[in-house]
């Protein structure tokens, strides 16, 4: 249990998906305009992440790895290589039916999420997060775990980058460091406050 | 399109005018993260280059025959297993470089540019000038790449490609390395200043401010 804490808070704080790895840029810079769409797209990130993550390592616990068709009767089958292709498919499909579930049971919450879940199939957090949670070899509660501490690592940046820039555009900028300039400045500053977690032991 | 670009405008176009870090905001995940030493950046920047062009390609090819409603999807396998490819030559020939790359050389599948371009010109476009546009924009993402790794290699550890350039004070020499070259902060301050130069001189890329400064009314001092 306390293995599983520390884990969680490492991800959060030290291994933080969009600030010390740099994932998932794309949307982190062109959705964080206002907060509440970012905190709507972070939610839509943990929920994604929390199922997918534990997908794919089921999926490559029991298919993919060397020896996982042993209950197959085909010990000696080697499937890692086709590892890519199954994980994005299982993201992509795993977004589609949580929209269509969404959509025919839970439509105000579909109304809230809806525009942000087709994002996500390829944002890179998703993604990261079952290559990462498979080149760490997680076991099964591990990446639950890692899913939803990696989802809410993504969530709380873009939360606090757009409150930042909620601020920041009633600033003075230079003329060419105007948008997207500062921006990157910004998150620079903020990824250099969350290195102070770096070093800490739990 | 009204009318047919030209590959030579297809292929330098994305280097200044139309970057696609700098101006189009795509595929900057990778571009942070492997860039502080300019082998990582190399080699990233010619895999993507190359997975850009030949998805561009195939995906032309089969434009006319891809349903609208699962397009997604078979773009994304088309990607995937250009991807897998490249993943397994780096596993074969350069392991060592492979392990340093990590996951980011699995990440291009979800790299924004790759899907873009496929959305945004393969669908369109005959299958050689989507290759060609493959070409340019993985050149603009190279150039990007390139010159971020060149910097902090240079100054963060004053080595280029792992051979001594600035010799450092610690063997002798008279560098100080900067450390903060090499550690991630310093990947989005140096596009952020990229960013700044390129709009300098390149004056249409300059974002409208969302406010302006209202202009002083009175002449005289508030208080």
């Amino acid at each position: 249990m306390e293995h599983l804490l520390s884990l969680f808070v490492r991800t959060v704080f030290i291994e933080n998906m969009a600030l010390s790895f740099f994932l998932g840029m794309c949307s982190f810079i062109a959705i964080s305009k206002k907060v509440e769409t970012a905190i709507g797209l972070g939610i839509a990130v943990v929920v994604v992440q929390v199922i997918t993550v534990p997908a794919n390592n089921l999926a490559y616990t029991y298919l993919l790895r060397d020896g996982a068709l042993a209950w197959a009767g085909m010990p000696d089958v080697d499937l890692s290589y086709l590892g890519l292709l199954t994980y994005i498919g299982v993201i992509a499909a795993i977004v589609q039916i949580l929209e269509m579930l969404l959509d025919k049971y839970v439509p105000s919450l579909y109304n809230a999420l809806g525009i942000f879940l087709p994002l996500i199939t390829v944002n890179c957090v998703i993604m990261a997060g079952s290559l990462f949670m498979v080149e760490r070899d997680y076991n099964f509660s591990e990446s639950v775990v890692y899913g939803f501490g990696s989802g809410a690592s993504w969530a709380l940046a873009i939360a606090l980058l757009a409150g930042i820039r909620e601020k920041l555009k009633y600033s003075d900028v230079p003329a060419g460091l105007q948008g997207l300039g500062i921006t990157f400045i910004t998150i620079g500053l903020m990824s250099l406050g969350f290195m102070s977690f770096s070093g800490i032991q739990l | 399109m009204a009318q047919q670009a030209t590959v030579k405008e297809v292929l330098f176009n994305p280097v200044f005018n139309n970057n696609p870090i700098a101006l189009q905001i795509l595929g900057i995940c990778s571009a942070l993260a492997v860039t502080s030493n300019l082998k990582t950046a190399l080699v990233m920047a010619i895999a993507l280059t190359l997975v850009t062009a030949f998805s561009n390609l195939f995906i032309s090819l089969i434009r006319a025959q891809i349903p609208g409603s699962i397009r997604m999807i078979v773009q994304m396998v088309i990607i995937a297993s250009l991807v897998i490819v490249v993943d397994q030559v780096l596993r074969a020939y350069a392991f060592s470089l492979a392990k340093q790359l990590s996951v980011f050389v699995g990440l291009i599948i979800t790299n924004c540019i790759v899907m873009g371009r496929a959305e945004a010109f393969a669908m369109q476009n005959p299958p050689m000038l989507s290759f060609w546009d493959g070409i340019g924009n993985g050149l603009g993402y190279s150039t990007m790449l390139v010159a971020l790794g060149v910097i902090r290699e240079l100054f963060g550890a004053g080595k280029l490609l792992g051979i001594e350039i600035l010799p450092l004070i610690k063997d002798g020499g008279w560098y100080l390395p900067n450390g903060l070259l090499l550690l991630p902060p310093s990947a989005f301050f140096l596009i952020g200043l990229f960013i700044w130069a390129l709009r300098s001189w390149k004056k249409n890329q300059v974002e409208a401010p969302a406010f302006r400064m209202a202009p002083q009314v009175s002449d005289r001092e508030v208080y």
